[in-house]
C-alpha cells in the first residue's frame, strides 16, 4: 500500500476555535459564524477570498448547506464530512489533499456540534434501523473494556492502574484550568477521582469526556504561499488515517490493551514525516482522550512509551506539561468536552498556539527549544472497530 | 399394529431468580408464606423459556432422531396474539420450514391438551408450554405462582427410542366458572374457594376411572401420580383419592407455573424414575386431564443435561421491588438515556439465521468463524467463501468485561464481557443471571435466548451469555 504523504506541501495560516461550553444560548450557526471568522481572521482574509470547504459535524446538521446557508457562502463547494468523533481532523486532511492538489488556493476546514439541545446527558448516536442485535453499550463502558484485560496482560494490580487512568485525568484538569477556552476549568486530584462511583467498569464520571457544544476552524494554503499570511504557518509533514476492519470483536486475538488502528495510522505519520523516535522527536502532542484508559493505551500505541511500560511513564509524569512529551497540553477532551465534529479542529488549534508560542504562558511548553513539530491524534469508534487520524505539523519546513 | 408412542425427550427451564415469601410478606406487612417463587427475569418471557426448556429436549438424543416434525406451544402468557408466539422459537430452534408451529392460546387446559392430542396424533411433536405467572400484590397468585417452561417431545417408537411409552388416558370436560381473566388484564380472578373443590372432585374422580379402564390398570399398577392445576384445594383432594403415591408439585420451591406446571413436573418425575415406572399425570382445569406413561431402559440415557432438581437449586433471590418493576408494577425512573427504537423487521428476516439461531459464519479457507455472519473474512480469502456456524450450543470464556451503569436497559446495569468460544469464534455481548460484582476474566460462558427489550409492542428477541453454573 502506498501512502505517499503531502510532506510540506500545505499549511495551516489561520486557525479559530470557540470556547467549549454548554451553549444553551448559542445555535450551531453561532459557533460556526465565530470559528469561521476568527480563522479568517487570523489568517487576514475575508470569506469571498477563501475557495472550498470541508464542513465536519457528526450529527448535528447535514450537507454542504447547513454550512453555506448559515455563513451566506456565495456558490462555494461546501463539502460535509462525516467520520464517527474524528470528523473534525477529516475534514481538515480533506482540505489540505484539495489544495495539495492544486485544485484550490485557500481552503477552510470547520467543525461544530451542537449537542446540548438533544435533552440527554452524554452523546446519544442517530437511530439507523437494524436486525436489533447491535450492541447499545455506552462507549464509556466499551473503552472501559480495556482496564482488566491491561491488568491481566501486563499484571498490573486492578487498583494501582485505576490510579494510573485518574493521574491521566488530574493530568488533563491540571491543563485545563489553564485555558480560558475549556468547559472544565477546574483541578482535581486522582485520589478524589479514585473515590467517585463508578458509572462503567472502573471509570466514573471523571475518567469521562464532557459534553459541551463548540466549533473550530482552519485555513490551508499551499506551503509556497503560506508566508504571504502568515509570519508562522504550520507546515504539514504528515496526514494518516485508517479505518478498521473491525476484526477486533471477531478475532480472539486482538486482546484490549491496543488500540491497532491508532498504532498503524501513527507508523504511516512517522513515515511520511521521517520520524524515527517520537517521544524525543516531537514537542508534545493532542491526543483522543475520550475516556482515560484511551490516552494510557495510546502512549503505547502512538509510540511514546514501550508496551506494558506506559502506566510507569503516567506515573513518572512523562506526558504532563513540564514532562518529556507534553501530552493535551490544553486539557483534552477531559477538560473540553467533546462536540464531535469540533474537537479533531479543537485539537490542532492547541498545536498551532503551542509551536507558535501563543499559548498562556502558565501552560506553555518548555520542548520548543530543540523540537518544532507536534501530533495531533484524534480517534472515533470503540477498541476493536474504530478510525483513526494521526497528523504531524512543524513549524519549519525541510 | 402401529408403534408405540410416547417420550422422546423432555426438558425444563426453570429460571435463574427467585422471590422469597417472607420477603413478600415483610414488604407488603401481611403473611405470603413461606419458601420461594421461581421469577423469570426481566428478558425473560414465555417464548424464551420455552426456547431454553426445548434446548434441553432436544439435545438429549442423537441429533436426526431429535428433530421435531411439529413444535406446539401453549401459554397463558403469549408476548404476542395475531402473530404465532411458536414461530419465535421455531426460528431459535433452526427448524426447517417445513416444520409446523403452532400456538395453543388462552388457556390452562391447552397446554395439557396440546399434549395429550400430540400423544395421540401421527407424527414427531414438540409440545413446549411456559407460563409466567403474575398476581396482584398481596394475592395468592403473587406469592404462590411461579414462572417456568417444559418441552416434551413427542412421537412413535419409530422416530427413537421411547424413554416413556403412552399407555393412553381419559378426560372429563366442563364448564364452570372458577377462574377467569378478561384479555387484556394482567391476573385472573376467582370464584369462592369452596366451590371449585367441589366442583373438580367428581371430574378428577370420572376421568381417573376412565384412564385405569381405558388402559387395563388399576390404581394399584399406578407406581406415581402427578397432580396439578391452579385450584390448590381441589388438587389436594383429587390427589388424595387416587390411592397412589403423589410427588411433590413443587408448589414449595418454584410456585404453581400454570400452562407449564404439568410438564414441568412430568419432567421432575421423569428425572428420578426408574425403569418401568407407571406415572399418572392428573391435570385440573376445566375439566381432568389423565395421561398414564410407563418408563422405558432408554430414560436413563437420554435425560436432559439439566434436572428440574438442579435448576431448582440454582438460585438467586430478587427483592420483591425489583420482581414488581421487572412484571411492570412498579414503575421506577428510567436512565434518562433515549429508549432503543424497535427493530427493523426487514432487517430481522434477512438475518434471522444471525438474531434467532446465532449462527455465525465459518471461513472454509481460514476456518476463522465470524460473529456475526460475515461475506468476506477478517484474513483475506474470497467473497462468500463461508459455511453457516451454529454457535448457540458453544461454551466460550470470558477475555474482558465491563458493566455499563450509564447505557438504558430495562433493568440495569448491564454487565457485558467479550466471550471467546472454544472452538474459535469471539462475541461481545450482554450477560444476564450474573451477579456485576462477581465477572472476572475466565469466566465460563453459555448461550440463552433473551427478550432485549420491547419498543413499540415489538419484542427484540436476540441471544445473550449466561455464567455456567451447572
Amino acid at each position: 500500500m502506498a501512502s505517499h504523504g503531502i510532506l510540506d506541501r500545505v499549511a495551516i495560516v489561520g486557525m479559530g476555535c470557540t470556547p467549549f461550553r454548554e451553549h444553551w444560548d448559542r445555535s450551531l450557526d453561532d459557533l460556526l459564524i465565530e470559528a469561521h471568522g476568527a480563522a479568517l481572521t487570523s489568517a487576514g482574509l475575508v470569506k469571498d477570498e477563501v475557495d472550498a470547504y470541508w464542513y465536519g459535524t457528526s450529527q448535528s446538521s447535514a450537507s454542504g448547506i447547513s454550512l453555506a446557508t448559515p455563513l451566506r457562502l456565495d456558490n462555494r463547494p461546501v463539502t460535509r464530512v462525516e467520520n464517527y468523533c474524528a470528523t473534525g481532523s477529516e475534514a481538515l486532511r480533506q482540505a489540505c489533499y484539495a489544495v495539495a492538489s492544486g485544485a484550490y488556493d485557500v481552503a477552510v476546514a470547520i467543525g461544530g456540534e451542537k449537542v446540548k439541545d438533544g435533552g440527554y446527558q452524554g452523546l446519544n448516536a442517530f437511530p439507523i434501523p437494524t436486525d436489533g442485535t447491535n450492541r447499545t453499550l455506552t462507549a464509556a463502558a466499551m473503552f472501559s473494556l480495556m482496564l482488566p484485560a491491561y491488568a491481566d496482560s501486563y499484571g498490573v494490580d486492578e487498583d494501582e492502574l485505576r490510579y494510573v487512568v485518574a493521574k491521566i485525568a488530574e493530568k488533563n484538569h491540571f491543563n485545563g484550568a489553564r485555558n480560558p477556552l475549556a468547559q472544565f476549568r477546574r483541578e482535581t486530584s486522582a485520589e478524589a477521582i479514585c473515590e467517585m462511583a463508578a458509572v462503567a467498569g472502573r471509570l466514573s464520571v471523571f475518567d469521562c469526556a464532557g459534553v459541551a457544544d463548540g466549533a473550530a476552524a482552519a485555513v490551508v494554503v499551499p506551503a509556497d504561499r503560506a508566508t504571504d499570511y502568515t509570519d508562522a504557518p504550520l507546515y504539514v509533514k504528515a496526514l494518516s488515517l485508517v479505518a478498521g476492519d473491525g476484526s477486533g470483536l471477531v478475532d480472539p486475538e486482538f486482546d484490549f490493551t491496543t488500540l491497532p488502528e491508532c498504532a498503524t495510522a501513527a507508523t504511516d505519520a512517522y513515515a511520511q514525516a521521517g520520524i524515527t523516535d517520537p517521544r524525543t522527536e516531537l514537542a508534545m502532542a493532542e491526543v483522543h482522550d475520550c475516556f482515560t484508559p484511551t490516552e494510557l493505551v495510546l502512549m503505547e500505541d502512538l509510540g511514546f512509551s514501550a508496551r506494558g511500560e506506559g502506566w510507569r511513564d503516567v506515573l513518572d509524569g512523562t506526558f504532563a506539561l513540564g514532562g518529556d512529551l507534553p501530552v493535551n497540553t490544553d486539557g483534552g477532551l477531559k477538560s473540553f468536552g467533546h462536540p464531535v465534529g469540533a474537537s479533531g479542529l479543537r485539537m490542532h488549534y492547541e498545536a498551532w498556539l503551542q509551536l507558535r508560542g501563543e499559548a498562556p504562558e502558565e501552560r506553555r511548553i518548555s520542548t520548543l527549544e530543540t523540537r518544532s513539530r507536534a501530533l495531533v491524534h484524534n480517534l472515533g469508534g470503540y477498541p476493536g472497530e474504530m478510525v483513526s487520524f494521526v497528523g504531524i505539523w512543524g513549524t519549519e519546513r525541510d | 399394529m402401529s408403534a408405540p408412542r410416547g417420550i422422546l425427550a423432555y426438558g425444563a427451564h426453570v429460571p435463574y431468580r427467585r422471590l422469597d415469601r417472607v420477603e413478600v410478606g415483610a414488604f407488603l406487612g401481611t403473611s405470603a408464606g413461606h419458601g420461594h417463587r421461581a421469577v423469570a427475569s426481566f428478558d425473560e418471557d414465555a417464548v424464551t423459556m420455552g426456547v431454553a426448556a426445548a434446548r434441553f429436549a432436544l439435545s438429549t438424543g442423537d441429533s436426526e432422531a431429535s428433530r421435531p416434525g411439529a413444535i406446539w406451544f401453549s401459554t397463558v402468557a403469549a408476548p404476542y396474539l395475531d402473530k404465532t408466539n411458536a414461530t419465535v422459537m421455531h426460528a431459535a430452534l433452526r427448524l426447517d420450514a417445513s416444520v409446523p408451529a403452532l400456538d395453543f392460546g388462552g388457556a390452562q387446559r391447552s397446554a395439557i391438551g396440546a399434549l395429550r392430542t400430540a400423544l395421540e396424533a401421527g407424527r414427531s411433536t414438540l409440545v413446549v408450554s411456559a407460563d409466567v405467572r403474575v398476581g396482584r400484590p398481596g394475592g395468592p397468585e403473587d406469592a404462590g405462582g411461579g414462572d417456568a417452561a417444559a418441552a416434551v417431545l413427542v412421537g412413535s417408537a419409530d422416530d427413537g427410542a421411547l424413554v416413556a411409552e403412552y399407555l393412553g388416558g381419559a378426560t372429563a370436560t366442563a364448564e364452570f366458572t372458577d377462574r377467569w381473566r378478561t384479555p387484556g388484564d394482567a391476573h385472573s380472578r376467582t370464584w369462592e374457594d369452596r366451590f371449585g373443590e367441589q366442583a373438580y372432585a367428581p371430574l378428577g374422580a370420572a376421568a381417573w376411572a376412565d384412564a385405569l379402564s381405558a388402559t387395563g390398570l388399576s390404581a394399584a399398577d399406578v407406581d406415581i401420580a402427578v397432580v396439578t392445576g391452579l385450584h390448590a384445594r381441589a388438587v389436594r383432594k383429587v390427589g388424595s383419592s387416587l390411592g397412589v403415591a403423589v410427588a411433590d408439585d413443587r408448589t414449595g420451591d418454584v410456585g404453581n407455573s400454570g400452562a407449564a406446571h404439568p410438564a414441568l413436573l412430568l419432567a421432575d418425575v421423569l428425572d428420578g424414575a426408574e425403569p418401568d415406572t407407571v406415572v399418572a399425570l392428573v391435570v385440573l382445569a376445566d375439566g381432568c386431564e389423565v395421561t398414564l406413561f410407563r418408563t422405558t431402559d432408554a430414560l436413563a440415557d437420554r435425560r436432559p443435561a439439566r434436572s428440574v432438581a438442579s435448576q431448582v437449586a440454582d438460585r438467586v433471590d430478587v427483592p420483591y421491588a425489583r420482581y414488581l418493576s421487572w412484571r411492570g408494577m412498579l414503575a421506577v425512573e428510567p436512565p434518562n438515556r433515549p429508549e432503543p427504537s424497535r427493530p427493523s423487521s426487514s432487517a430481522a428476516l434477512r438475518r434471522t439465521d444471525w438474531k434467532h439461531g446465532f449462527e455465525g459464519s465459518a471461513d472454509r479457507t481460514t476456518g476463522i468463524i465470524h460473529l456475526p455472519p460475515s461475506r468476506v473474512g477478517i484474513a483475506g480469502g474470497e467473497v462468500d467463501d463461508m459455511d453457516p456456524a451454529p454457535m448457540a450450543d458453544a461454551v466460550g470464556t470470558v477475555a474482558t468485561f465491563t458493566v455499563d451503569r450509564l447505557a438504558y436497559s430495562p433493568s440495569p446495569p448491564v454487565v457485558f464481557a467479550v466471550v471467546d468460544f472454544d472452538g474459535g469464534g469471539r462475541m461481545p455481548i450482554e450477560l444476564t443471571d450474573v451477579d456485576p460484582a462477581e465477572v472476572a476474566i475466565g469466566d465460563r460462558i453459555e448461550m440463552t435466548f433473551r427478550r432485549m427489550f420491547t419498543a413499540d409492542g415489538l419484542h427484540n428477541y436476540f441471544w445473550k451469555g449466561r455464567p455456567v453454573r451447572l
